[in-house]
């Protein structure tokens, strides 16, 4: 075991390379100069350009500019944001943990609704409920997120008002944030109403960035069902007399979940992805919104900071999926 | 009254030529205590009878039976619930292949104790007991350490013992084997069906056994139903048959036993079951029948009278010759 995670540990230096040079070089090919973003409209002498260019280091070859880069990530120092002066691995790790808590409940409400539809549509294949879900499946996966969401804040939050627009929770609260997680922060800050802000809202930013994982799991686990559903184990365990929800739900899904869950994992990509979207959207403070503030303003080392962290942390999830294979189905662990 | 008695009982496929009848009106009687052999070749509906009974046919199967009582209960008009509660306590089945039949995923302590959990009323360290002693009791050594193991872990002929084990827990009173030792060695095979037989002499219970191989039959049961295409053709004790096949089929697949054999190459049938597309129009046997005549080829028989075995065949054998016009 411990070699298995050592060796996929070792697959990890090439990708992080890879993602690093290309995280470096993709936001320098972006047209825009971030010193002259920085000046804005004003504008600089040419010293004070020339100046601020050597100070940032951007008159060395771009392949001594990396190396330094490189050198610094391995110290731990992703370096300081152009923008706001503060280091890039602290500026992330306060906005992390919102867009965290969102994708961990997009992540959950994709599993909790995706999983059971996915076995409803086996069991019942090519009748109604099959048919209605799946296509319900593949509209949702069709959905463009910032068109879905806009749908969805005209329709609850403008026509009915039930859900807020926009924010992490109601302006009216105030609390120490300690772990960054709103849910925990505004339960722990026990003034009344602030719990039920915080989930409020979260909803519909959860809906959207969860439509597309919810689809995919959704088919996923439709399709590996299918297969398993026919298995003579399956007939075993209706041989021994158990009830249809004992013999789907534990014995066929069991065997089943190895694909749902190579799903799962590869779908916090997508989450960071989407995440990019829907923060933008409903003006979550996160990583997502972060950087695409970052991007406009030529923030080069928070861009590629930021890149790199999300590439880190799709690695370290999808790892993590590689080892519960095991715990799953016994066979894989030998 | 049988512990089992289905009578007249279909099975149709849906499929997308329409539908194939897979069981055409088999009648099957099983007594307390019985040993019973269903023989057929593949693809002759023994299997899929049995599953019937069981409820445990895919969606695709349209089953029509004008009763099929077990112990009293109709499973042919009984709720899915009622079923369930029959199902693995009173009537359990073992399968052909034991290490695809055995959930991958699951101990074989779990499987067996869930076995358990599902109709009897013990607790957790009553049904972990039961299992041990389970496992004992269809000979495997080392019980406990078995539990804990995965059925990968397992030989094939474990595998089947796990199986059995399984399906004896609730101390049923019909066990259906359908083809159990057919995916196992030889020498395995006549071990598993050794353990049948003392099991079913210890506990009483009655035995179905599945099989295409008329050497189990003549070892192991006490009455032979043998089956064709999807129809009961003959129905003996187990003596009798072996010293008076009525119908053809039987006399044929007898003929097959290299025991039995008198020339140096071994008589076969010829040809294949008819499938879907190409079931003749009288018996359904009368293609590969050496003793055929117009009249199988366009009439269907009926069954003789019982003292011919309930032979499905215009001109029953009366050893080996077919009886014409008197019948």
């Amino acid at each position: 075991m411990l070699n298995f995670i050592l060796r996929r540990v070792g697959t990890f230096i090439p990708t992080f390379i890879g993602v690093s040079i290309i995280s470096f070089l993709f936001i320098r090919l972006l047209p825009g100069d971030p010193i002259l973003l920085m000046a804005g409209e004003r504008g600089m002498s040419d010293e004070r350009y020339a100046q601020l260019m050597t100070q940032f280091g951007f008159d060395q070859p771009l392949l001594t500019q990396y190396w330094s880069y490189l050198t610094g990530i391995l110290q731990g120092d992703l370096g300081l944001s152009f923008r706001t002066k503060r280091p890039v691995w602290d500026e992330f790790f306060t906005l992390f943990p919102a867009t965290l808590e969102l994708s961990l409940c997009a992540i959950v409400f994709a599993v909790v609704l995706g999983i059971p539809a996915g076995i409803v549509a086996a069991v019942k294949r090519g009748k109604w409920p099959d048919q209605a879900l799946m296509t319900t499946a593949l509209v949702g996966y069709s959905m463009p997120i910032f068109w879905w969401a806009l749908l969805l804040i005209i329709f609850f939050s403008g026509m009915l008002g039930w859900t807020p627009v926009s924010g992490r929770i109601s302006l009216m609260f105030f609390f120490p944030t300690d772990t960054g997680f709103m849910l925990i922060d505004s339960y722990r800050s026990g003034q009344a109403g602030a719990f039920a802000s915080a989930v409020e809202h979260l909803i519909l930013p959860t809906i959207v960035l969860g439509t597309i994982p919810l689809a995919v799991i959704a088919r996923q686990t439709r399709s590996a069902m299918l297969e398993v559903l026919s298995e003579d184990y399956v007939r075993t365990a209706k041989a021994k007399g158990l009830s249809p929800f004992r013999v789907n739900g534990l014995h066929a899904l069991r065997n089943a979940l190895i694909p749902v869950i190579t799903v799962i994992g590869l779908s916090v990509g997508t989450l960071m992805a989407g995440a990019i979207l829907t923060e933008t959207i409903f003006s979550w403070p996160g990583i997502g919104k972060w950087m695409v503030e970052g991007i406009s303003s030529r923030d080069y080392t928070a861009v590629q900071g930021g890149l790199l962290m999300i590439a880190v942390i799709v690695m370290v999830v999808n790892l993590l999926v590689d080892l519960l294979y095991g715990f799953i189905n016994p066979k894989i662990r030998k | 009254m049988p512990l089992l008695d289905v009578r007249n009982l279909s099975v149709e496929f849906k499929t997308a030529d329409g539908l194939f009848k897979a069981v055409d009106g088999i009648d099957v009687q099983v007594d307390v205590g019985d040993v019973l052999a269903i023989v057929g070749e593949s693809g002759s509906g023994k299997s899929v009878s049995m599953l019937a009974l069981m409820g445990l046919l895919p969606w695709t199967a349209v089953v029509t039976a004008d009763y099929m009582t077990f112990d009293g209960i109709d499973l042919a008009t009984c709720t899915a619930r009622q079923r369930r509660a029959i199902v693995g306590k009173d009537v359990s089945m073992i399968f052909q292949e034991p290490m695809s039949s055995l959930n991958p995923c699951f101990t074989i302590g779990f499987q067996i104790r869930e076995a358990l959990k599902a109709h009897l009323p013990l607790s957790r360290s009553q049904r972990q007991l039961r299992a041990v002693e389970l496992l004992e009791q269809v000979g495997l050594p080392e019980p406990e350490r078995r539990l804990r193991a995965y059925p990968h872990q397992l030989s094939g002929g474990m595998c089947q013992r796990v199986m059995i084990a399984m399906a004896i827990a609730c101390k049923p009173k019909l066990l259906i084997a359908d083809e159990p030792t057919t995916a196992l060695d030889v020498t395995i095979q006549a071990q598993i069906l050794e353990l049948l037989l003392d099991l079913q002499k210890d506990t009483g219970m009655a035995l179905v056994l599945i099989t295409h191989d008329m050497g189990v039959v003549a070892e192991t049961a006490q009455r032979v139903s043998v089956q064709y295409a999807g129809q009961k053709v003959e129905e003996q004790d187990v003596e009798a048959l072996f010293a008076n096949a009525h119908h053809p089929y039987t006399d044929a697949l007898l003929a097959a036993l290299p025991e039995r054999a008198s020339s140096k190459l071994l008589p076969s049938i010829p040809g294949v079951v008819p499938g879907q597309f190409d079931r003749p129009a009288g018996c359904l046997f009368s293609p590969r029948c050496a003793h055929a005549d117009d009249v199988c080829r366009s009439t269907s028989p009926k069954s003789a009278s019982q003292e011919l075995g309930l032979a499905r065949c215009h001109y029953p054998l009366q050893q080996g010759v077919p009886l014409r016009g008197d019948v």
